[in-house]
């Protein structure tokens, strides 16, 4: 059972590190996302795994899980939801104020071809021109 | 309450608050600031007071408040004989230089700022020569760097003020750094940072394998600070600083800070051959370049500065001798030092005031202009030459005999001796010219001003200090006798030798010495012209220029090395961090010496769970594979989310389990609503390079995490939680441990939480205010957006959800549940309401704004914490009993319900603020060009 979880926790992290490696914000936010999920899974798992042993006090039941990890766990949880609220709004800002949503606020990087045809080709390469100056100026 | 017991703390801390008080004074009133600092450096003078008769008692006062103590911090305080006597020189000199620079500044000088720097460079000092904890010390020596830095640049519009200012930090700073090092080895080698453990353990320390380098770090500190060779250079620069500055740092305070050090670790370090070497070395190369230099220098100031710098090294110099008779020369000159010296740059301050020059070639005859100042410049002169009958003259004549009886160890000693009087020379030298170029030889050369006396008040704290200089001179045994002895007991840690004040010994070497400096300094002095014209043929190395280019260097490395890693660009910053943290944790795994797993018997598998994994598995994987089509990325991510929730259900987490679920279904509206305005693909990204390098660093921190995971799991451990499985029914009244934990045994945590919480709820609303987006892509909305069905089922439904927040709620001390699952359902409950119904539809309902309920939350957690402080409680400590109400029965009421209700609130306010804000922003009017 513990290498399944860790298989889970690994690849979730594999994905996770992969996806914050990405030039665009949305899916660096999925990926930190799923890096959240396995952080918290491994924090977890630290406590040992149980099962039917709940850590409420009942005289009944042999014996309890380790309540300290769940408990970290718990805020942990909460505060990855704070984070990825506050980043996709950041993303949304940063889309707002320099019309795309590439992390470093370039509109296309050297190495990206944008296969949507969803707007008109003009735009992009005004836009790129613009943001080519940008990138002198650094 | 004895005033004994807590006034040192005050007397260093006023300082400060006088400094924000001058500050703001001066708003209304440019004198107040000056009115501000003199009378609090009065009243921590009568703060002092009080203690004067325990310390001439001979006892030490030591006040200790326990901070950190296990890891050796302390705020504590210690006067004695030696703290006494600097903190006199700190607070009547300041005071006299506060008076003298109120009527220095001229009208266009910001008095505010310049009283603000003082006060808090003087409660610095205070810190400094009060401390007896080791680390509160670095503190406040390094708060005396960055106050003086902010003192010598003051006339910031001034080049060489800001470059003197910056290399003055520069220097001293890394001094600083170096002290800190010291202090932390001595608090190794002693076991404690208390000063009065490591003033008792003198052998232990010398004896040490340490000692070397603690030896050499502290000393790296004295010399930055006191301007020894070879970084005396600072100092000359830092005289582009007003002149009440320049009278208070370089006479009693700040360059005596690393001659403070050297007397108060004498016990502790003194005594062994390195001690002299470095010490007596280096003071020794300081007083003739000093005493040399200084002859040389047409401005007035840069004579004072290279004679500060010598009398500095005169003063290293008896410290480096290492006796106890060196040791009260030491400590008598740096009194008389600290009055003659503040006296001689009031007086130089005075001539560039009235004249508006300091240039030694113009300035002549100015006794007939201000014979008042010229006589007090004559007086502060003549102790600097050590003539008889003036306190310089003392101290000089210990110091010579220091010299010789220190010359009779050692064979090639006897240079000592003629050293000494070789500097001795040069000093009666350069004090004949302050004396006779400024006032005699002639008249004055095309001054911008005619000269004339200055105003009264700028000359009384002269007038104070030059009686200083002849009374301590002529009636040494009824002046500076008592308090010199005090400081030199409590530097030397033991009762100091019989020593003798008196103006006469009979004819000796020392007084044959005197008499040689006396005669060849003047005439010295009259055949200067030709000196001067061959000291100025040749070049001489420039310090400053040195400085500046190692500066220029350093810089340009750290930037080139900071290019290297940081393009401005995320990916390549995140590469880095990551691949950091894997070679981190890589050393770690190689250095691991026991067998990869342990022997921990491992659950069984099963075919539920083994699905589960798998779908785990397979949505991250597709999470990934499919990352560039946003929606269903965004779908798949729901999945891995769901069933983690799964996994804590499985491993008897019910708490982790429901929070996971609610978070889940709230976080990914979230996203959905932001997607809306994000473009719905991602570019292809070419860059193969990036996305190898990419892809190994993911599944090395994958492997890493399996790896590490299993390693943690196939072992045994012993929890601390025993503790709190045991005292949660007793010590926190419910019986949900994990509940429990939050709200109580770590409700602090659980309070730093709803902070940050709260914090990203404000960001959040703070971003989206005045935010102009349009959606990326044109959306077919359907006509219909708020479907009847769902309308009517969500508002069916609200009042059951929230019936299920509040018994979730509820329960959460006893059974799985609490404020912050109670919280997320509740937020999920309001928000179905506002997707189905329409945000104008809810709002005009529900009239509550979520500020107010993440400000109440916050309000209410902390105010539990604070009631239990009330009662005489540590903070957040929670009561509870049982009532027993009619229907209901039996029920338990603790004040940590109240703290959880705080959490509540805070996460219902942050999450609907969250939301409703994103999805107020398609209600803003289109703009039909897009972006």
């Amino acid at each position: 059972m513990e290498i399944l979880l860790a298989l889970s926790i690994s690849v979730m992290t594999a994905a996770g590190v992969f996806l914050t490696l990405r030039a665009r914000t949305f899916p660096v936010v999925l990926g930190l996302t799923l890096l959240a999920y396995a952080v918290n899974l491994f924090l977890f798992s630290m406590g040992r795994l149980q099962i039917g042993l709940p850590s409420v006090i009942d005289p009944q039941q042999g014996g309890y899980t380790d309540p300290l990890p769940q408990a970290l766990v718990l805020t942990a949880i909460v505060i990855a939801f704070g984070m990825t609220a506050f980043l996709i709004v950041l993303a949304l800002k940063a889309r707002a104020e320099l019309g795309n949503d590439h992390v470093d606020g370039l509109h296309l990087a050297a190495d990206e071809i944008d296969e949507s045809a969803e707007k008109p080709k003009t735009r992009h390469s005004s836009n790129r021109k613009k943001f080519t100056k940008r990138d002198k100026r650094r | 309450m004895n005033l004994l017991a807590f006034n040192l703390p005050i007397v260093v801390l006023l300082p400060f608050i006088a400094a924000a008080a001058a500050a703001y004074s001066a708003k209304f009133n440019r004198l107040a600031a000056a009115w501000v600092s003199g009378i609090a450096t009065i009243i921590s003078l009568a703060l002092l007071i009080p203690a004067a008769a325990a310390i001439f008692g001979g006892e030490t006062i030591i006040q200790n408040w326990n901070w950190l103590h296990q890891a050796g911090l302390q705020f504590a305080f210690r006067l004695d004989g030696l703290a006494m006597l600097f903190s006199f020189l700190i607070l009547i000199i300041g005071l006299l230089v506060i008076i003298y620079a109120r009527w220095y500044l001229a009208a266009k000088d910001s008095m505010g700022r310049f009283f603000a720097y003082l006060m808090m460079f003087m409660g610095s000092m205070l810190g400094i020569v009060m401390s007896e904890n080791l680390i509160q010390l670095v503190v406040f020596w390094e708060l005396t760097s960055i106050t003086s830095f902010l003192l010598i640049s003051y006339w910031q519009h001034r080049k060489d003020a800001r470059e003197g200012a910056r290399m003055a930090l520069a220097i001293t700073g890394a001094g600083g750094l170096a002290l800190l090092g010291g202090v932390i080895l001595l608090g190794h080698i002693v076991g404690s940072y208390q000063l009065s453990d490591v003033l008792a353990s003198g052998d232990l320390i010398r004896n040490h394998e340490l000692y070397l380098p603690t030896l050499i770090l502290i000393l790296l500190a004295v010399f930055t600070k006191s301007a020894q060779f070879p970084f005396h250079f600072w100092l000359p620069h830092a005289m582009a600083a007003p002149t009440p500055v320049s009278a208070y740092l370089h006479s009693a305070t700040m360059v005596k800070a690393g001659i403070f050090l050297l007397a108060r670790f004498f016990p502790a370090l003194s005594g062994t051959d390195a001690w002299m070497w470095l010490v007596g070395g280096a003071g020794m190369a300081t007083l003739l370049i000093g005493a040399y230099t200084a002859l040389f220098k047409h401005d007035l100031k840069g004579l004072l500065a290279y004679s500060t710098i010598s009398h500095l090294g005169l003063i290293t110099l008896l410290f480096g001798f290492s006796s106890q008779f060196a040791t009260v020369a030491a400590i008598f000159h740096i009194i008389n030092h600290a009055t003659f010296k503040a006296s001689l740059f009031m007086v130089a301050g005075i001539i560039d005031h009235e004249t508006g020059s300091r240039d030694m070639r113009k300035l002549n005859g100015l006794l007939k202009y201000m014979p008042h100042t010229a006589a007090l410049a004559i007086i502060a002169s003549l102790a600097m030459a050590g003539v008889p009958l003036l306190n310089g003259f003392l101290s000089k004549e210990m110091f010579f005999a220091e010299a010789v009886s220190f010359s009779q160890g050692n064979s090639f000693a006897w240079i000592i001796p003629v050293l000494v009087t070789i500097a001795g020379v040069f000093s009666v030298a350069y004090s004949l010219r302050f004396v006779h170029d400024v006032f005699f030889n002639g008249e004055p050369i095309d001054l911008p001003r005619t000269p004339h006396e200055p105003p009264r008040f700028m000359k009384i704290p002269v007038d104070l200090l030059v009686i200083v200089c002849l009374a301590v001179g002529i009636l040494p045994m009824y002046t500076v006798a008592p308090i010199l002895d005090i400081a030199v007991t409590a530097s030397l840690q033991s009762t100091p030798p019989e020593y003798s004040l008196a103006l006469w010994h009979g004819v000796n070497l020392p007084l044959i010495m005197s008499a040689i400096a006396l005669g060849v300094g003047a005439l010295v002095y009259f055949r200067r012209k030709p000196l001067i014209a061959n000291y100025e043929r040749h070049e001489h190395i420039n310090a400053k220029q040195y400085f500046q280019k190692i500066l220029a260097a350093v810089i340009r490395f750290s930037e080139w090395l900071s290019a290297r890693f940081d393009k401005g660009s995320l990916q390549n910053a995140a590469a880095w961090t990551l691949f950091a943290t894997l070679v981190i944790s890589a050393y770690g795994f190689i250095s691991f010496n026991s067998p990869l797993l342990g022997d921990r018997t491992l659950l069984p598998m099963e075919p539920v769970s083994m699905i589960a994994a798998a779908v785990i598995i397979v949505a991250s994987i597709l999470t990934l594979a499919w990352h560039r089509q946003r929606l269903q990325s965004l779908i798949v991510i729901g999945v891995v989310g769901l069933i983690t929730s799964l996994v804590f259900v499985k491993f008897s987490a019910p708490d982790l389990a429901l929070t996971q679920l609610s978070v889940e279904v709230v976080t990914i509206v979230l996203l959905l609503l932001a997607l809306y305005f994000l473009p719905q693909t991602t570019p292809k990204e070419t860059g193969m390079s990036r996305l190898g390098r990419d892809a190994l660093l993911a599944i090395a921190s994958g492997i890493g995490v399996f790896l590490f995971t299993m390693m943690v799991l196939s072992r045994d451990f012993s929890s601390i939680s025993e503790y709190f499985l045991a005292n949660s029914v007793p010590g926190g009244g419910g019986t949900n441990v994990v509940n429990v934990i939050l709200v109580d045994f770590r409700g602090f945590d659980t309070l730093g939480e709803i902070i940050v919480l709260a914090l990203a709820g404000l960001g959040i609303y703070a971003m989206l205010q005045g935010l102009h987006i349009n959606p990326h892509s044109r959306f077919r909305i359907n006509a219909d957006a708020h479907p009847v069905i769902l309308q009517t089922f969500s508002r069916l439904m609200l009042p059951l959800m929230l019936l299920v927040a509040v018994f979730i709620f509820l329960r959460g001390h006893n059974l799985p549940g609490g404020g912050f699952i109670a919280g997320l359902i509740a937020s999920v409950a309001l928000i179905v309401v506002y997707l189905s119904n329409g945000i104008e539809w809810t709002q005009s309902r529900l009239r509550v704004d979520m500020h107010m309920v993440i400000g109440f939350g916050l309000l209410i957690a902390t105010t539990t914490g604070l009631a239990a402080m009330l009662v005489g409680y540590p903070f957040l400590t929670s009561a509870f009993s049982h009532i027993h109400w009619p229907v209901v029965g039996d029920f338990e009421l603790a004040s940590a319900i109240a703290f959880d209700l705080g959490v509540f609130l805070v996460v219902v306010g942050s999450s609907v603020i969250s939301l409703v804000q994103l999805g107020q922003l398609s209600h803003k009017p289109e703009n039909p060009e897009g972006v």
